[in-house]
């Protein structure tokens, strides 16, 4: 096929040094993920075994708080727990039964372990093995760690994922696996381009509803729709899946690279391919072209947070028309971020990890014209005066494939646009 | 273990991170593992802070753990201090660091670092973020202050708030002028606003103004000991309470105080006639202790308003609202777990709710309007504009604060007359609330407004039918009343042994709670 997007002329960001860094991590940890995966997920239920922090950063990190019932909740250790005065797994096992009780539409629990549970060992998996068994076949309750000790932000939807790996029935039909948790909107586009171009069947890792019909074997053919299911994909990999790498798909240009990718894996024809993604691609050209026209010319500097940076840093210098000066992700897994970095124009300092005042200093010294940060970071950076986008909205908004390539242009524009319309000054 | 859903309060070292965060020239240095730094974005988020808190945090991973976590604490200590040059540290652990028992305090101690180091031990088990708050700005203030030479001119401190309050910042101001009216001038506010040196001037006040029981009260029972100030034991929010406060501040200092109320505006609004249909309105209030307290009182005295139900959510508070709610007539409900909060609520049917974050979105669910008068709070309830709660202008805020929600009064007659009015009938909601125009439900449409379902429980206890007209009648209420109503009616018909309700039963009922 023709598709395959151009290297860039200078040599991409594969064989860049990158600067590795161990300091202050300003960053989520793995429980966080839950605010999505639970409204993905619409029987299960998310049990954080852990202390009053652990429910104090979900309700913080869900920002507005989404007080329709959620399902998630936090079981919080207390000083019996601790002291051994109680046993935590009978303590467990009883908060478990009155959730379950209260709620009749729960199929999946995840018991979630947290940084306290796992420094006191807590054994999670053993609990979820024990309590499957008393609340089969209505429950099935896997384990996974969403603890900071363990998990980076989005790795807790890549532990989450994994834990789900074991447990999918096997096949040994060939069937495409969509791996990542997208909102329902774009996970219907996406289905719906590959279908139109005769790729079937589809699963999709998270399934909405337990009983849909995602399985796995060794003539599965899996793609990741998110940079950061490593371990996921390790997992699919056990069970004799094959992955089809690809640049991912935030753009134009990386939404077809990944259909591409696909398609000559399922041996459609580039008549086909074209038939189906002419229209959508020329819209979301169009789209781009009109929201990024305040990104033109202008450099950006990533601070490390969801491990989207690298594909998200790709698509804002070659489609949008900025220049990186610093790309930091919290983690660099090449087998996953290889395509995106091949593409990515040399030049910006890649980096690793965070040591967060040093990475500061970079930052100021920089003075890029857009700084994309955490939310601890946002307001201080723009009272310093840089202009900054605070990055959980990549992770919050639907952003991948092309009907969204537009709206991904524009959480970045916005920001700039909004410093030019302000006239805060006196007339004269 | 208990299973949580929202909490009120967080854990104690955000209390800390409150303190550290409201003052200057002092750091945190927080032994704790990675992805604890949300905390960072209740100040610059939330609160809308232009700075990062003052906290450094080791983020501890696991592969630390197997290695030397020790090391990484006093390593982060070093740097923070080469970094930020504070006048003094404040150093603890979070939940995790907590139990891998590393001694944040000996660790530091070991660095001989030239200034004052003070650690903290928060029992994140046990204890939660107010007693964090309270815990810290105690040891701050015990590590750091000292008997000094009292002011020549008669000055107070103004003790309790902190970063992340309900209206601290206009609080602080509000009472600043209305001591500054009496001839009083504040000699130190703190945490809030205080470097560490000005900790050590505390001691130069004649006494303190304790505004925040729950998070300034050890500091203010340490200084009545050690430094021989008295504190002010009333919170001077309302009209009543602020007067008594002045009265209160006189008798500690001999002074006259007799502040200029030319400001004061919430007693004729109270009392004028547009205010009477607020006569009698059933509220429900929940907060902490000092909040709720101060808000019954307002509810009562100067509102005119009936208080329904009252509580609290923490429970270091729980005696004096319990003895409170006694003076009221009603059972007080002293609980962290917000569904219980919402059961009271729906039971109760209150007109209006007083209460936090949490009971807006109680208020929400259930269609009953809701003002916010106490922390924990959201972003919109940092506003850009001065509203304290404190002082006479506190009292004018609170008097606005708590009518806006409700419909107003010659709206609510116009309601009552037009009630089936196609464009002003009740599902369009308050008028001034500037929602889009909702097209009126005809017949055999459910009552929109009405509570959305009674707990399962109350149906059986009760065991009453609404007969279809009856039905169809109490739609025709107003929806700010219809909860009232309907639960008027049921609780008339479970007393007269009625199973079945009747229109001619709902107006039985009607005449019967007459008033």
């Amino acid at each position: 096929m023709t598709v395959q997007p151009t290297p860039p002329p200078q040599g991409g960001c594969r064989n860049a040094p990158v600067l590795k860094e161990r300091g202050q991590r300003e960053v989520f940890c793995g429980l966080t993920g839950i605010i999505w995966l639970h409204r993905k997920m619409q029987d299960a239920f998310f049990l954080v075994v852990g202390s009053r922090t652990c429910a104090h950063l979900l309700q913080s990190a869900a920002g507005v708080m989404i007080f329709a019932e959620p399902r998630f909740g936090t079981a919080i250790l207390e000083e019996g727990d601790l002291a051994g005065l109680k046993d935590a797994n009978a303590e467990l096992d009883r908060e478990v039964a009155r959730l379950l009780e209260r709620r009749p539409d729960i199929r999946q629990l995840f018991l979630v372990g947290s940084c306290p549970s796992e420094v006191i060992k807590l054994d999670l998996s053993r609990a979820a093995e024990r309590l499957s068994q008393t609340h089969a076949p209505r429950v099935r309750v896997l384990n996974y760690s969403g603890s900071g000790i363990e998990t980076t932000f989005t790795e807790g939807e890549d532990a989450c994922l994994c834990s789900m790996v074991p447990v999918l029935p096997a096949t040994d039909a060939r069937e495409l696996l969509l791996v990542g948790a997208l909102p329902d909107v774009v996970e219907d586009q996406m289905v719906g381009l590959l279908e139109a171009m005769g790729i079937g069947p589809i699963r999709l890792l998270p399934a909405r509803k337990i009983d849909d019909e995602t399985a796995v074997g060794p003539n599965t053919v899996f793609a990741l729709t998110q940079p950061f299911l490593g371990e996921t994909a390790a997992a699919l990999r056990g069970r004799g899946a094959t992955h089809i790498a690809a640049p991912f798909p935030f753009g134009e240009e990386g939404t077809t690279a990944w259909l591409a990718a696909v398609a000559s894996e399922f041996g459609v024809d580039a008549e086909t391919f074209a038939a189906v993604t002419d229209a959508p691609r020329a819209r979301a050209r169009k789209a781009i072209a009109q929201a990024s026209e305040g990104l033109n010319g202008k450099t950006v500097f990533f601070f490390p947070d969801s491990q989207l940076e690298i594909p998200l840093a790709r698509f804002l210098t070659r489609e949008c028309g900025m220049t990186a000066l610093e790309v930091a992700s919290p983690y660099i897994n090449h087998a996953l971020h290889g395509p995106d970095l091949d593409l990515l124009p040399a030049g910006p300092q890649i980096a690793e990890g965070q040591d967060v005042e040093k990475q500061l200093d970079r930052a100021r010294a920089a003075r890029a014209d857009l700084t994309v940060c955490g939310l601890g970071l946002a307001n201080p950076l723009e009272a310093e005066g840089l202009t900054t986008k605070w990055a959980i909205e990549l992770v919050f908004t639907p952003v991948h494939f092309y009907e969204q390539a537009g709206d991904l242009a524009g959480l970045f524009s916005r920001p700039l646009r909004r410093r030019g319309v302000l006239k805060l000054e006196a007339a004269e | 273990m208990k299973l949580s859903v929202w909490t009120y309060e967080g854990p104690p070292h955000v209390g800390a991170m409150r303190v550290a965060t409201g003052m200057t020239g002092l750091h945190y240095v927080l032994h704790a593992p990675q992805g604890d730094t949300y905390a960072d974005l209740l100040f610059t988020m939330i609160e809308r802070r232009n700075h990062r808190p003052p906290v450094s945090y080791t983020t501890f991973q696991a592969r630390d753990l197997g290695s030397d976590t020790a090391t990484l604490f006093k390593d982060a200590a070093r740097d923070a201090y080469e970094r930020f040059q504070p006048q003094a540290m404040i150093v603890g652990a979070s939940c995790t660091a907590e139990l891998i028992q590393d001694d944040p305090g000996g660790l530091a101690e070991a660095l001989n670092l030239p200034i004052p180091v003070i650690p903290l031990e928060l029992p994140s088990y046990q204890r939660k973020e107010n007693f964090g708050c309270d815990e810290t700005f105690f040891q701050i203030v015990r590590a750091l202050a000292s008997p000094i030479e009292r002011t020549p001119e008669v000055t107070c401190n103004l003790i309790g708030p902190t970063a992340l309050g309900f209206r601290h910042r206009d609080d602080v101001e509000e009472l600043t002028r209305l001591l500054a009216d009496i001839g009083i001038s504040v000699n130190v506010v703190a945490p809030m606003g205080s470097a560490p040196a000005d900790i050590a001037r505390m001691g130069a006040a004649h006494f303190n103004v304790l505004m925040y029981p729950e998070t300034g009260e050890a500091a203010a029972r340490w200084c009545e000991r050690e430094l021989g100030q008295p504190f002010t034991k009333v919170v001077p929010i309302g009209v009543g309470a602020t007067r008594d406060f002045l009265s209160e501040v006189a008798g500690i200092t001999g002074l006259p105080c007799k502040a200029d109320e030319s400001r004061l505006r919430l007693p004729w609004y109270s009392a004028s006639v547009d205010s009477t249909y607020l006569t009698g309105k059933r509220v429900f209030i929940f907060g902490d202790g000092t909040h709720v307290a101060a808000a019954a009182r307002i509810a009562r005295d100067e509102m005119g308003f009936e208080v329904a139900g009252l509580g609290c959510y923490n429970r270091e508070m729980a005696r004096p609202i319990r003895a409170l709610a006694k003076d009221f007539g009603v059972e007080a409900l002293i609980t962290e777990d917000y569904l219980e909060v919402e059961d009271a609520i729906r039971e109760l049917q209150p007109e209006m709710i007083l209460g936090t974050q949490m009971e807006r979105h109680i208020g929400k669910r259930l269609g009953i309007p809701c003002a916010v008068i106490s922390a924990p709070v959201h972003v919109q309830d940092f506003p850009a504009r001065y509203s304290p709660q404190m002082g006479f202008e506190g009292a004018n805020v609170i008097f606005d604060t708590w009518v806006h929600p409700l419909v107003m009064g010659l709206e609510e007659h116009l309601l009552h007359m037009f009630r089936s009015d196609f464009e002003f009938h009740d599902d369009a909601g308050a008028s001034h609330h500037g929602a889009a125009a909702v097209s009126r439900v005809e017949d055999g449409g459910p009552a929109p407004q009405t509570p959305r379902s009674l707990p399962a429980e109350m149906k059986d206890e009760a065991n009453v039918i609404w007969l279809a007209d009856a039905e169809a009648e109490l739609r025709k209420v107003p929806f700010f009343v219809r909860g009232k109503a309907r639960r008027n009616t049921e609780d008339f018909a479970a007393r007269q042994g009625v199973s079945e309700i009747s229109v001619d039963t709902l107006y039985e009922a009607k005449a019967h709670f007459a008033r």
